[in-house]
């Protein structure tokens, strides 16, 4: 890899085994290539040594806590809390791995067939976790509603409130009272909703909370509703009157 | 301050090179822990100048904050007098007792190359990082290290020939 009679073209070999190298100066090479078996050596040389590295040099990805901790000080924009966060580098990512914790902590807490607002707000969570938002990512209701269709027994309302401020951000399954079930996404701001629909109709109406988050249940025509968000609850309240006064 | 507006659109750019940060702290600190102080205080500081980024290149933008804050947080260490948190290589070394012959030569070969790359003096060690596992063009490279695009050249070809033996 170090020839002195062929100096003068290693840089020309290796800015070739980059890609950097203009197309004159890359049919010079080629030429020189043809007769020269030190230089072709030289080139099979850094192809080897790209595949070592690639194969064996590991490429650190980032810590899921701290995409989590730097996530969520994006989230909540436009309120000035999150931005002082960002001047507490180490409390946010201690903040970020909390989160992790009461999530794995709730989950691991919860009784089979508990509460199902408790049990939601843990789901919704643990969905707040990358890449676990949604499985059908789409704001158009005709795109999310289909997607369910043979993934759960019944059909789950799909609306979409945008020109009310309450964009359909997608949806997923999930799991929830002893069943799969829809969750509907939904972003309000910063803040996310999650909207889980379900068959039945045992409970009445009412709001409560968990862990910061508020809970809103209510059924109608056959189907249970349960909406989670980290929002105030009046705005949350407003969500869910979007929901049972507007005809489908 | 910096404001909220600038929050969100830092994050926009900033988030998606996220693993291309946290690499490249990663190799240039070599400790886990400090890598992840120095991606937090570079998005604070991206966050800080995001008046100054021009839209083109955000990836390459980012990397030279990373790049900066690294090594203002080894010069910081080394003047505290810190004891470098650096176990070696060795350590990641698996037990030749109770492992099978083919994943012991894998480790080994892993942990020469390993070596290898750690013994690199920084300035060869990042241009080969940001060459070969993060894929960046000679141009971008001499603009994240502060360099001539020939310095770059003959910087990484001094890396490769350090690291040739170790390929082997």
């Amino acid at each position: 890899m170090n020839n002195p009679q062929c100096q003068r073209w290693q840089l020309l070999v290796q800015a070739d085994h980059d890609g950097e190298l203009g197309v004159a100066d890359a049919a010079a090479l080629a030429v020189h290539l043809d007769g020269c078996t030190a230089c072709r050596a030289l080139r099979d040389g850094l192809a080897g040594l790209s595949r070592r590295l690639h194969a064996d040099a590991p490429r650190h990805a980032a810590p899921a806590s701290l995409r989590a901790a730097l996530e969520r000080q994006a989230m909540p924009l436009a309120s000035p809390p999150a931005i002082r966060r960002w001047r507490l580098p180490r409390a946010a990512i201690g903040g970020g791995a909390a989160l992790a914790i009461a999530a794995s902590v709730t989950l691991a807490l919860l009784p089979r067939g508990g509460d199902p607002g408790e049990a939601a707000v843990a789901s919704h969570i643990r969905a707040l976790q990358p890449g676990h938002l949604t499985d059908v990512l789409s704001t158009d209701q005709h795109t999310v509603k289909p997607w369910f269709n043979g993934r759960l027994d019944y059909a789950p309302p799909v609306r979409d409130f945008a020109a009310a401020g309450f964009p359909l951000h997608g949806g997923r399954l999930d799991y929830l009272d002893g069943r799969a079930v829809a969750a509907l996404v939904y972003q309000r701001g910063g803040h996310v909703i999650d909207l889980y629909i379900w068959p039945g109709n045992a409970d009445p109406a009412r709001a409560e909370a968990f862990a910061g988050y508020n809970v809103v249940h209510w059924h109608d025509a056959g189907m249970r509703f349960l909406a989670v968000s980290d929002l105030n609850l009046a705005e949350l309240q407003g969500f869910v009157a979007l929901w049972r006064d507007t005809p489908p | 301050m910096p404001e909220p507006d600038n929050a969100a659109a830092f994050a926009r750019i900033a988030l998606p090179h996220l693993d291309a940060a946290y690499n490249l702290a990663r190799w240039l600190v070599r400790d886990p822990v400090l890598a992840e102080d120095v991606v937090q205080d570079a998005m604070l500081r991206g966050l800080t100048y995001m008046h100054a980024f021009r839209g083109d290149n955000p990836k390459g933008w980012l990397l030279r904050i990373v790049r900066t804050t690294a090594y203002d947080r080894l010069s910081e260490r080394k003047r505290a007098a810190e004891v470098p948190l650096d176990t070696g290589p060795a350590a990641a070394l698996p037990d030749p007792a109770d492992t099978p012959e083919a994943a012991v030569a894998d480790g080994q070969r892993r942990a020469a190359l390993d070596r290898a790359l750690a013994a690199l003096p920084d300035e060869l060690r990042e241009v080969i990082v940001l060459r070969e596992l993060e894929e960046m063009p000679y141009r971008e490279i001499a603009r994240i290290t502060e360099v001539p695009l020939g310095t770059v050249m003959s910087r990484l070809w001094r890396a490769r020939l350090a690291l040739r033996g170790a390929a082997q």
